[in-house]
């Protein structure tokens, strides 16, 4: 199989293994600018694993992974990081906002670490919080915000870099089905608006239904139901 | 859903033709399936010969349609204890989709297959209702997430039967 | 309240400090240490006074007291014994030779019997030294066949070089102050002596500076690990336990530690016992035995050092409450104040206040008040160091990411921070106004007479009896002696008994002469009268009068030999001799010298030394108890007393180096604790591209600033109390800037450390494994 055309970013045939756990086996994956797709599975399916890899955190056994043309296995761990500082976005299950930031300083955080000067960053970053309706919580910590709150606030952190690809490990798992909603709702516009591809893993088909288009990995495979039908 | 109790829900608001009724019904509750004329008719002939509503009033230049109908007292009573009766909550012990899989089963085809295909169906159905909450009010949210749950819930089904495919085997295999 | 239940509650609390897993057992093992070197040290200071008194005791017992111008008649419980005492590299030897006269002659104390002629016994100490390679040029000095060691009682320490050789015909060559005819060893009149108040100060702040960190540091170990046990304190809660049986479950786990630390104190005491036996500090070396604290004293420590723990942990928890759902920290404590952390020092000072400028003569400086202002000072910087470093850190400004994080970090938990550097802070700042102390109080115990050390090095003294000429021929030919002059000094009285005035002579030949005057001419038999000394007498220098050598004083029988001004006496012009005396009175050569004059006067020879030689005086020395065992040489130089003061700063830096390592190695723990805890946060900001740099960065700075704000108000408060210090010795004030730099520096080394360790577990937690936990 070759890389849909057209696709911004493509895997084929990842292996990955923990010690004797396997948790990738020949999974396949692709996405388009502006495509939000849900990679869904039941627990210890390896979907996060299959995140890491496409994201360049962990590197596969083998398989190739092309992000707009490079193969990232080509690259060494400072290009894979500077890719993600400034190409990709993240969000995690519970937020994963350093505590002793402020809000607006957690959001303006992936800005300060491509370089853009503190006082432009938290500009930027108090524009996003404002979309996604938290521009009040800019001088609160963290700890001092609710769950849904800060999700947001995690929200307008991976979209503040404007990336080309935003990850999304369980965006809404810690959160009542309300707030997940409004999370999914505020994410999935956001990234509509600056075209950015989503990769959503969720093992909930009410999330994974934001989505375009859902993959499916079971035992370390992947099945695009799409290709499929 | 009981379309008689609904539609005489509808009239305690006030004496209404026919067709006013099948417009009332379909804005509040018929979004995929609006009310046959015919039905309305037919099922407010029955509610006449209960005695649960009574004819108001009829149009000049009157085909059948042209009848303004009121409730009764009884009428008004009926819609109450219907509105205080729970509803029993449907089983669903009768399902297609159990069928299919233990036959694909006992046809030594791939059930995993079956569910697959149906979870695509199902999400993509539950894809289509997102999007139109998102473009919805909230009576289209609510009615959406109605329908968002169930779905969710056979694909919940989905999920569990396919982990459990193999012991299923088994069993049908004896 | 049953017993049985506080029982259950404090047993349950020792169980859970015990059964931590292996990050358990770490944090166990370090308030165990903690608070183990605390006791040890406790326990040795209470042990210190006692040392010191045995060791008074045994000098007292072992002396022989040689002075005195009569002499008792020889009986079978008399010896004559004779001062040997010398000098070998820096150590001191006490040398006696003995004879006794008699079957009854009393045995010095550690002595079994009295070594023959030709033999000695030695202490093990000189007895290894005489063994190993570097003590040959001593052999030769004490050319006597070890017999026997002399034991324990005879010794004030075990590093104390001493002998005791057997000889023979002492009486001939008793002289009243080397040698003497005796019948008992002891003092005849036991002084007590105090010691010396200086000495007393300096002991006494050496160990509170000593003491202060190690009280720091098991504070700080009390709350090791304390999220981790309040979390389980709020896990017991949810199960039914009520805020006081969690408090004493909290209690039971500090008291857990701290009876470990009692246990270990107890061997570091053993040990550090036992290792005090090898060491000398300042020429001064004890026995094991002489470390016994007093039983009482024991069990005060035994009962304190838990007690403390557990009032701190109690104290720890005031702030917090335990929740069964959660751990509820006492709201926004309130902004540190200034004014009481201030009233700390300024009370220590106020403390120390009166004692400025009292110096070592008027008395022993007072006790409570010099450990009460010591530690108020240095408990002030404990007290003012979390209010700096909430001040400073809540004004430092915008800077990297690595700079921002870090700075957030401790704008949210400054007391954590402050307090595990308080312990480095208060080592820090006693350890520099020790140093300060020991630097300024040393240059005045080694303040030389100004003896002119570029003309002469060595003073050797030669008994009288021994042509002095062949004595100076035989230094001379003695490896690294540049010059040898010997001369004679001794007394002339205008008359032969009780003499009215009397003048200074000095007899030696022309060359010997010139050292002390310049000489128009000279020759042997020639006698001059010299002008422009210190103390002229004019008077006795007429021609034709008759003056006396040695004359006798009322009860002291002189020699009384007549001597008769002579007609012919030239005149010489005093100089500075080698010890920068002008001398007054006459110069002899020896051919003036009447008959028999010669015995009456002391000689002496002043050697002039190639250093570049290695050993030179050693060789000297050798030369000197060839001669005569009782040729006492002495050698000037003002260099030996500083190399002492380097070793002892060598040694206090190597003391608050382990402080600091005990201390790193909790800020180490603590660290990773925190890093622990953090390690899903970690690993998302890895996700972003966060660069290890970073991280690890910020790590540095969250360790650095507290520590230079530590480091920089223990100098401060270091300074002043040195200074202070030196004020109450009446020593002029001098910072030793070495010994700040040095212990900046091994502050600085810490951070350092702790950073570094901590990157490998940091690159550790940073891979992306944290995220894949769910």
């Amino acid at each position: 199989m070759t890389p849909p055309p057209g696709s911004l970013l493509a895997a084929e045939d990842l292996r990955k293994a923990y010690g004797p756990t396997v948790a990738l086996d020949g999974a396949a994956f692709s996405i388009h600018p502006g495509e939000v797709v849900a990679v869904m599975g039941p627990s210890g399916s390896g979907k996060s694993t299959l995140l890491h890899c496409l994201a360049g955190i962990v590197p596969p056994d083998s398989g190739s992974i092309t992000y707009a043309g490079r193969e990232l296995a080509t690259m060494n761990d400072a290009q894979r990081s500077a890719l993600r500082r400034s190409e990709f976005g993240f969000v995690f299950q519970f937020g994963q906002l350093v505590p002793e930031l402020t809000c607006v300083e957690n959001v303006a955080l992936p800005l300060r670490l491509n370089g853009t000067s503190r006082r432009e960053a938290e500009r930027t970053a108090l524009g996003w919080m404002e979309r996604l309706e938290v521009d009040d919580l800019a001088k609160k910590r963290p700890g001092e915000v609710s769950g849904g709150q800060g999700q947001r606030v995690a929200v307008a952190r991976a979209l503040v870099t404007t990336p080309k690809v935003l990850f999304a490990d369980e965006p809404t798992g810690a959160l009542d089905s309300l707030n997940g909603e409004r999370v999914m709702e505020l994410l999935t516009d956001a990234a509509r608006s600056t075209s950015a591809a989503v990769v959503l893993v969720t093992h909930e088909a009410r999330v994974a239904a934001w989505s375009d288009r859902e993959i499916v990995v079971r035992d370390g495979k992947s099945r695009d139901m799409e290709r499929a039908v | 859903m009981s379309i008689g109790h609904t539609l005489l829900g509808l009239l305690e608001s006030g004496p209404r033709h026919g067709y006013d009724l099948k417009r009332a019904f379909d804005e509040k509750f018929g979004h995929d399936r609006p009310l046959h004329y015919g039905q309305v008719y037919s099922t407010m002939s029955r509610l006449l010969k209960n005695g649960l509503v009574e004819v108001d009033g009829i149009e000049s230049g009157g085909g059948p349609e042209r009848k303004r109908y009121a409730i009764t007292d009884a009428g008004v009573t009926d819609v109450e204890r219907w509105l205080a009766t729970p509803e029993k909550p449907e089983e669903y012990l009768q399902s297609t989709l159990y069928t299919k899989v233990v036959l694909a089963l006992l046809t030594h085809r791939d059930a995993a297959d079956i569910l697959d295909v149906q979870r695509a169906e199902h999400l993509r159905s539950m894809r289509i209702l997102t999007d139109r909450k998102r473009r919805g009010d909230l009576a289209d949210q609510l009615i959406c997430d109605h329908a968002l749950f169930h779905l969710e819930a056979d694909l919940r089904w989905l999920e569990l039967t396919a982990a459990r495919l193999d012991k299923l085997r088994a069993e049908v295999a004896r | 309240m049953n017993v049985r239940q506080w029982w259950r509650d404090l047993a349950m609390g020792a169980r859970f400090a015990f059964t931590g897993g292996r990050e358990g057992w770490v944090r166990m093992l370090l308030t165990g240490v903690g608070v183990g070197l605390g006791v040890a040290l406790l326990l040795l200071t209470t042990a210190v006074p006692n040392a010191l008194a045995v060791r008074h005791e045994r000098e007292e017992a072992r002396l022989d007291y040689t002075y005195g111008r009569t002499t008792q008649p020889r009986a079978d419980d008399t010896f004559v014994i004779a001062d040997t005492d010398t000098t070998f590299r820096q150590s001191e030897v006490r040398g006696r030779l003995v004879e006794p006269e008699g079957p009854r002659a009393p045995l010095p104390p550690g002595v079994g019997r009295y070594p023959g002629v030709g033999e000695m016994v030695v202490s093990p100490a000189l007895k290894s030294l005489l063994a190993s390679d570097g003590g040959k040029l001593l052999r030769k000095r004490l050319p006597y066949r070890i017999v026997g060691t002399i034991g324990e009682p005879g010794l004030v320490g075990s590093h104390e070089l001493a002998y005791y050789a057997g000889a023979q015909g002492l009486a001939a060559r008793i002289d009243h102050s080397q040698v003497n005819r005796l019948d008992h060893y002891g003092d005849p009149a036991p002084s007590t002596e105090r010691a010396d108040p200086v000495l007393v100060l300096l002991t006494l702040v050496v160990f509170v500076v000593l003491l202060m960190p190690v009280a720091v540091f098991i504070a700080a170990a009390a709350r090791f690990g304390g999220e981790r046990r309040d979390r389980r304190l709020a896990a017991l809660r949810l199960v039914g336990s009520d805020s006081r049986m969690t408090r004493r479950t909290a209690a039971g786990e500090a008291l857990a530690g701290s009876l470990l630390g009692l246990v270990l104190g107890a061997v570091f005491f053993l040990a550090g016992r036992q290792a005090a036996g090898s060491v000398e500090i300042l020429d001064i070396s004890v026995f094991p035995s002489y470390l016994n604290p007093s039983p009482l004293l024991v069990v005060l420590v035994a009962v304190a050092v838990p007690a403390a723990t557990v009032a701190v942990t109690l104290l720890a928890l005031r702030g917090v409450v335990i929740e069964p759902l959660g751990v509820v920290r006492a709201a926004r404590p309130a902004r540190r104040r200034l004014w009481w952390r201030l009233l700390l020092p300024v009370a220590g000072l106020a403390m120390l206040a009166p004692m400025l400028g009292q110096g070592r003569d008027q008395g022993n400086f007072n006790q409570y008040l010099v450990s009460g202002g010591v530690i108020l000072l240095l408990v002030g910087v404990t007290a003012l160091l979390p209010w700096a470093v909430e001040t400073v850190v809540a004004r430092l400004g915008s800077g990297s990411v690595a700079w921002q994080l870090a700075v957030r970090r401790l704008q949210l938990s400054s007391g954590t921070a402050a307090r595990m550097v308080n312990g480095i802070a208060v080592a820090v700042a006693g350890a520099i106004a020790l140093q300060m102390l020991f630097s300024g109080v040393d240059s005045v115990y080694t303040t030389q007479s100004a003896n002119d050390v570029s003309r002469a090095q060595m003073q050797v003294s030669v008994p009288s009896g021994i042509p002095l000429a062949a004595a100076a021929r035989k230094f001379a030919r003695t490896p690294g002696v540049r010059r040898a002059e010997g001369l004679a000094g001794g007394e002339l009285g205008d008359s032969g008994k009780d003499p009215r005035s009397s003048g200074e002579l000095t007899v030696g030949d022309c060359r010997a002469l010139r050292e002390v005057a310049a000489l128009p001419s000279c020759r042997d038999g020639d006698v001059f009268v010299l002008e422009g000394g210190q103390h002229d007498t004019p008077q006795l220098a007429r021609s034709g009068r008759t003056l006396y050598f040695d004359p006798s004083y009322s009860g002291d029988r002189g020699a009384e030999i007549a001597w008769t001004v002579p007609r012919s006496m030239k005149r010489a012009r005093s100089v500075e001799d080698p010890t920068n005396v002008r001398r007054s009175g006459f110069l002899m050569t020896p051919g003036a010298l009447p008959a028999g004059a010669a015995r009456t006067l002391y000689q002496y020879v002043y050697l002039s030394l190639d250093e570049s030689v290695p050993e030179a005086k050693e060789y000297a020395r050798n030369t000197a108890a060839e001669i005569s065992p009782m040729a006492d040489a002495a050698a000037w130089a003002s260099t030996e007393q500083s190399k002492r003061f380097t070793s002892i700063r060598t040694g206090l830096l190597v003391g608050a180096a382990c402080v600091l390592a005990l201390i790193g190695a909790s800020l180490l723990v603590s660290q990773l604790e925190q890093l622990r805890e953090r390690r899903k946060l970690l690993s998302a900001l890895v996700a972003f591209g966060t660069r290890r740099r970073t991280l690890g960065l910020s790590v540095l700075w969250q360790t650095a600033v507290p520590i230079a704000l530590g480091l920089l108000l223990a100098t401060t408060v270091g300074l002043t109390l040195g200074a202070v210090l030196l004020r109450m010795t009446s020593t002029p004030v001098r910072v030793d800037w070495a010994s700040v730099l040095s212990m900046a520096g091994a502050g600085a080394a810490v951070v350092l450390a702790v950073t570094l360790l901590s990157m490998p577990p940091l690159f550790r937690l940073m891979r992306p494994d944290g995220l894949r936990t769910e």
